[in-house]
């Protein structure tokens, strides 16, 4: 246990030193819900536009820690011999794992904090009646695609160099921004709104849109989506992912 | 020349025993066997890409060989690594810190690693960094960085250790500490392996030699076997390109120019027969600029690789397991 609680602290500390992660991690996302929601650049199925854009800024919240920002910092640590480095002391693969899990854990709480506070500024009720269930719901979502970008994330972080590492994720983050109904509604998507929900960050903004913009229920295809990709992902991290 | 490599010895805290290891067709490590005991300081000498490093992750665990046996402290470090990881130190060429992490965090954290560590406050004493302790990775010099690389291999008090480049980029009063830590080390019965292209540095630490080339086993022993297997004696430096059949007939004994300017020969000189040289060396036109009476490590390694072929180093994105 102390071996954890150390290396907790130290990825915790990592974490929230490097400005960039912040950057990525609370402050884009809290930029982009008060620019969408202050001004009409897309359209919002909601008669509140915060409404709508609060939940798809938590998916893109929950998909910069969990992939761009876990996949850029392991790259690195890669490339600086770190992960190799580790092997040899009796950290042990399953502590680095569970620390770099508890530090995203911490970190996408942040988020919740701070996008929720901004939202509720910003005029964000979420739907009556549903509340309690809702908030499981949430938690179950937001787990389930914690653990598919988590997998995608490590995958390639462990096999490409660090630089072009860098690049593919904050390349994905973008394509998965605008093609994953997080902030442009999926019905602007035409036909490839079908080829987009089986994507994790589709399903995760569709279900966190269902529960906290719309309070109805999550279709099955959103459930089966997310369990595949925390299933797969992660499984194939942990065959794919190269230590130097 | 010598080829006989050390053979594994009953009791030994690391053996490597007909140790072969490829990359597709590579042969990285080519049957190499060597054993290190309790207290006893081996160093494994060569050209890049002679296989030093992946042998030396062989040992650690990190890499599993292709074939052949090794045991560390009695147990396969691939297969029971968690076994003995917390009895190993490792340095590693390039250190494998966070680079935003300070040095005494980074010794903290190291510390909470192991279940009897060593106080980071005396080991930053031991290595010169306590005026560093605030300082990142990415802020200290080389000399810095590899201090504190050797302070984290020590933290757990390890049994074995494994050094790869120790003193690469140290600066002469850094080398000095290093050295007298790892002879601390020795007296204490710790076990070590070390790779170094640092000749004079081993040359002070290391109690038996091992080189490699192009993954084999070249030559193995302590300094003074392999220096009378290859009945090495005297070096002298002069002017390049001496008669040496001139010379040997003098001397009357073999001489041969290692490198350019430098020769040795078969047999010691004594003090009298220095004369002999200069006079030998004066009929060529040329002075006598360095004498030793014994050669070297340098010597003998340059004796050792004058025939080996120059070799490619081993594309490090081949060297994988994990």
């Amino acid at each position: 246990m102390k071996m954890l609680l150390a290396q907790i602290n130290v990825e915790l500390a990592l974490a929230l030193r490097k400005g960039e992660t912040l950057l990525l991690t609370i402050g884009i996302p809290v930029m982009f819900l008060c620019f969408f929601s202050a001004v009409s650049v897309v359209h919002s199925p909601t008669p509140k536009r915060v409404d709508f854009l609060f939940p798809g800024i938590l998916a893109l919240s929950v998909m910069s820690t969990a992939m761009v920002s876990l996949s850029i910092s392991t790259g690195f640590e890669r490339g600086y011999g770190v992960i190799v480095r580790l092997f040899m002391t009796p950290l042990g693969r399953g502590r680095l794992l569970a620390a770099k899990v508890v530090t995203i854990a911490v970190v996408e709480v942040l988020q919740v904090v701070v996008l929720g506070l901004t939202a509720m500024v910003l005029g964000y009720h979420f739907p009556s009646g549903t509340k309690f269930t809702g908030l499981f719901v949430v938690v179950a979502l937001v787990i389930l695609a914690t653990l598919g970008f988590a997998g995608i994330g490590l995958i390639t972080a462990g096999r490409l160099k660090p630089e072009v590492n860098l690049a593919a994720a904050n390349g994905l983050y973008l394509v998965l921004l605008l093609i994953s109904g997080m902030v442009i509604p999926l019905s602007s998507l035409g036909s490839f709104a079908s080829v987009a929900r089986l994507l994790p960050s589709t399903a995760l903004a569709e279900g966190l849109h269902a529960v906290m913009s719309f309070g109805t229920p999550i279709g099955s295809s959103t459930w089966v989506v997310l369990v595949l990709w925390a299933v797969i992902a992660p499984s194939l991290a942990s065959r794919l992912f190269q230590f130097e | 020349m010598t080829t006989k490599a050390t053979t594994p010895v009953e009791g030994a805290a690391i053996v490597a025993s007909d140790l072969v290891v490829t990359f597709g067709d590579t042969m990285a490590v080519n049957k190499v066997s060597l054993s290190v005991e309790p207290g006893e300081v081996v160093a494994l000498l060569g050209p890049n890409g002679a296989g030093k490093t992946t042998t030396l992750r062989c040992l650690e665990g990190y890499l599993s060989p292709t074939s052949g046996l090794v045991r560390v402290l009695g147990v396969d470090p691939v297969a029971e690594h968690r076994a003995v990881v917390d009895k190993m130190g490792c340095m590693l060429q390039g250190g494998g810190i966070y680079p935003s992490m300070r040095v005494r965090e980074t010794l903290n954290l190291f510390a909470a690693y192991y279940p009897n560590p060593r106080d980071p406050g005396e080991l930053s004493s031991l290595l010169g960094l306590n005026h560093l302790a605030k300082t990142t990775w990415r802020r200290l010099s080389g000399g810095e960085q590899q201090r504190l690389s050797l302070a984290l291999a020590l933290i757990g008090r390890p049994s074995v250790l494994f050094l790869d480049e120790p003193t690469a980029g140290v600066d002469p009063e850094g080398r000095l500490v290093i050295r007298d830590v790892v002879a601390s080390l020795k007296d204490e019965g710790a076990a070590m392996v070390l790779t170094s292209h640092e000749l004079s540095e081993v040359d002070a630490v290391a109690d038996r030699l091992v080189f490699l080339a192009q993954g084999a086993v070249l030559a193995a022993g302590t300094r003074a076997s392999l220096t009378a297997a290859l009945e090495s004696g005297s070096t002298f430096q002069s002017r390049p390109g001496l008669d040496l059949e001139v010379l040997s007939l003098a001397l009357e004994c073999q001489v041969t120019e290692s490198r350019l300017g430098h020769y040795a020969l078969s047999g010691s000189l004594s003090g009298g027969e220095l004369e002999k040289l200069v006079t030998a060396l004066a009929a060529q036109g040329a002075a006598l600029e360095t004498f030793s009476a014994s050669s070297g490590l340098e010597d003998l390694y340059h004796a050792l690789y004058a025939d080996q072929p120059v070799q490619d180093t081993m594309p490090t994105s081949r060297r994988r397991r994990r």
